[in-house]
């Protein structure tokens, strides 16, 4: 079973600024006391969106000329410390399809291809570029597109990098590998019937 | 050419390329606790898979237990309702459940050596990022996401890619007062947060050879806060004596071959490593963080960084963003920062070693009245043999709590939670912004000494001074 072949990512965009951005960041570990990720998507950034009384403060993420964006830009490491699933998962369900970074935590870049987010890096200057048109204009249309590693925006394009087995599986629509892991029963049985300690109870 | 044990152990575990090139690995021992498994349970019950091998996961509760109550139903309904789903999980899928009332339960990373399930030359996979700790004993081990947890519940297996090894030695001796935790801070400040990205770091060199398990288990717990996703020391003697007679180690003559084996996963003497790094032990003091991520650190006689020590942009924007978070001035000395909050705990440093060096200066001292000092074991079984011993009672005796064990507030999913700006002396491994569930709380990263000391002194003190730790006559 194939799943959806993910060769574009289309949308408007919105600009978190910062280097290392951790996943206590990106959800609150107060959020994760929860047993499914339904409804994470209202937490994401929480603390960084609200204030100590839960009102808004001033963030690209509050501005209304943002609202609807299904592509987060930010800064080197994004998605660093713990390995929350949790964190792509707020990403993904706040309408997030894409990231674009100066570069990703490994747990996080792993955890977000496995839902089919694609996280693609770009050169700090050509996100430069980018955020200007971006907050220049807010309605900018901005698209990632895996098969010739570009971020197009307007007449503009940068180029951008991703690991290429990551833009193997989201382009053949293998990112969800579970059904792959399945299908090779008798060779996981025959490694671990290899390994003495897996038969430790 | 010879290979590294993160090579041996990669090839041992490998079932096939995938079509998308990534290889399947058999995952030998899954630890699951109740943050990160519930939604993966989940998604087995909507497919209606069942878990592969249930007799090789196994089950604690750490990142919500309260540490001050222990009578369920919690005070907090979540809280409850995620240990609730955990034992129904358990119960329903066949897999071992170390629960509150086994006198077993406490961090998972804690647990896991402690019950001898993680062993040498095994993988090891956890819907938690310090899943790297179990790395001291020669296994190879991965902090995973959720949808990989429902991978390794359904198959045994996950998708992953090789990583590179990097050789970290660190030779020579550390000087009296000096700990696992300055040598990992040190590590990390020294190849930075990300430095480790698509790497395994193998740590060895004296000091490695000369650390307990405990030790070792400091270090490689927080490989991840240098950006690494798995650390590992080479089990040896030290491995093997660790894990002699623990209930899940194997016994009588599966002993002897089990050790054998386990010897052979060592890296061989002539591998050929990605990148190799020499650190010299002398040159490491005790180190405590100033900013907003574990890299951010200084030694104790250190001033935190001005922002125009920067050497980027964005290094500079980091510390002006650290330093107005810490409400520290750049240039001022570390010492003599006024604490709060002094905790001593974590899969970091709540192991037996820890609570029992800081025991022993710890004696006959007071903490000081304007701190909060709380002790938290690691695991049931730590806190057990700390009662045993006495040591409960001179935390007590010095002003500390004696609490139930568990992650605590280390992070912020329990009752126990910084409070405003809070600054908090923490013998744990994460000092974000908002980490200890206070957004605008203020986290200092250290060793458990030095902990004590903070708790003493009402501000972050050089333990080797408070506590009277001389260096050893230079010869
Ligand atoms: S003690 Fe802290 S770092 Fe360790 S597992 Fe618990 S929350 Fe995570």
């Amino acid at each position: 079973m194939s799943l959806k072949e993910i060769s574009k990512v289309t949308g408007r965009a919105v600009h978190v600024p910062g280097d290392d951005i951790d996943t206590d960041r990106i959800i609150p570990a107060r959020f994760m006391k929860c047993v499914t990720f339904d409804g994470l998507g209202e937490y994401m950034f929480y603390d960084v969106r609200k204030d100590a009384d839960g009102n808004d403060r001033k963030h690209p993420l509050n501005d209304p000329s943002y609202e609807g964006a299904s592509i987060l830009i930010s800064g080197n490491n994004f998605g660093c410390g713990s390995s929350r699933e949790h964190a792509p998962q707020a990403i993904y369900r706040a309408g997030f399809r894409g990231v674009i970074a100066e570069g990703f935590a490994e747990i996080f870049f792993g955890n977000s291809t496995q839902l089919g987010m694609p996280c693609v890096t770009a050169e700090g200057k050509d996100i430069e570029k980018l955020v200007a048109a971006i907050e220049a204009d807010p309605s900018t249309e901005v698209t990632i597109d895996l098969e010739a590693k570009k971020i197009r925006f307007g007449i503009a394009a940068i180029d951008c990098e991703i690991r290429e087995g990551a833009r193997s599986v989201l382009l053949n629509g293998h990112w969800d590998p579970l059904q792959d892991l399945l299908a090779s029963e008798e060779q996981v049985e025959a490694v671990a019937g290899s390994l003495a300690y897996m038969a430790e109870k | 050419m010879g290979k590294s044990l993160f090579q041996k152990v990669w090839d041992a575990h490998s079932v096939r390329q995938l079509p998308n090139g990534q290889t399947q690995l058999l995952i030998g021992t899954h630890l699951i606790h109740e943050v990160t498994s519930p939604q993966a349970f989940g998604m087995l019950r909507e497919k209606g898979i069942p878990v592969k091998y249930p007799h090789r996961t196994f089950a604690t509760v750490d990142h919500i237990v309260p540490t001050n109550e222990l009578a369920e139903p919690y005070s907090d309904p979540l809280a409850q309702a995620m240990i609730t789903e955990l034992r129904k999980n358990c119960e329903e899928y066949g897999v071992k459940f170390f629960d509150t009332t086994t006198g077993m339960q406490g961090i998972v990373h804690i647990v896991g050596p402690e019950q001898g399930i993680t062993q040498p030359g095994t993988t090891i996979a956890c819907g938690d990022s310090h899943t790297s700790t179990h790395g001291a004993f020669g296994a190879v081990a991965f902090g995973i996401g959720t949808s990989q947890v429902r991978d390794v519940l359904a198959t045994q297996t996950m998708a992953l890619n090789p990583l590179k090894v990097r050789r970290i030695n660190v030779d020579g001796k550390l000087a009296p007062g000096v700990y696992a935790k300055d040598v990992i801070l040190h590590i990390i400040r020294t190849l930075g947060v990300n430095g480790g990205t698509g790497f395994a770091y193998e740590y060895g060199g004296e000091v490695f050879d000369n650390f307990t398990m405990e030790e070792r288990m400091t270090v490689c717990n927080m490989s991840i806060e240098g950006g690494a996703r798995v650390g590992y020391v080479n089990p040896d003697e030290t491995t093997f004596e660790y894990l002699k007679g623990r209930p899940y180690a194997p016994k009588g003559k599966d002993w002897d071959a089990a050790v054998e084996r386990w010897q052979s996963f060592a890296s061989d003497a002539d591998c050929d490593y990605d990148d190799v790094v020499n650190i010299r032990a002398e040159d490491i003091a005790p180190t405590v963080t100033w900013g907003i991520n574990p890299g951010q650190a200084v030694f104790i006689d250190q001033s935190v960084p001005k922002k125009e020590e920067g050497k980027t942009v964005s290094e500079r924007a980091s510390i002006a963003e650290a330093l107005e978070h810490m409400q520290f001035e750049g240039g001022t000395a570390i010492k003599g920062v006024k604490v709060n909050v002094a905790f001593l705990g974590s899969c970091t440093n709540g192991r037996l070693s820890d609570l029992r060096e800081v025991a022993q200066y710890l004696k006959g001292r007071k903490v000081h009245p304007d701190v909060q000092a709380i002790c938290v074991p690691g695991s049931q079984g730590v806190s057990r043999i700390a009662e045993e011993m006495g040591i409960d009672q001179i935390f007590k005796d010095a002003g500390f709590e004696w609490r139930g064990a568990g992650c605590s507030m280390c992070l912020a999913m329990n009752p126990d939670k910084l409070v405003g700006d809070q600054l908090c002396a923490s013998s744990s491994n994460r000092n974000f912004k908002g980490r200890q569930g206070s957004i605008t709380g203020r986290t200092v990263l250290m060793s458990p000494l030095m902990v004590a000391a903070a708790a003493v002194t009402g501000e972050i003190s050089d333990a080797r001074e408070v506590f009277g730790i001389l260096e050893p006559a230079t010869v």
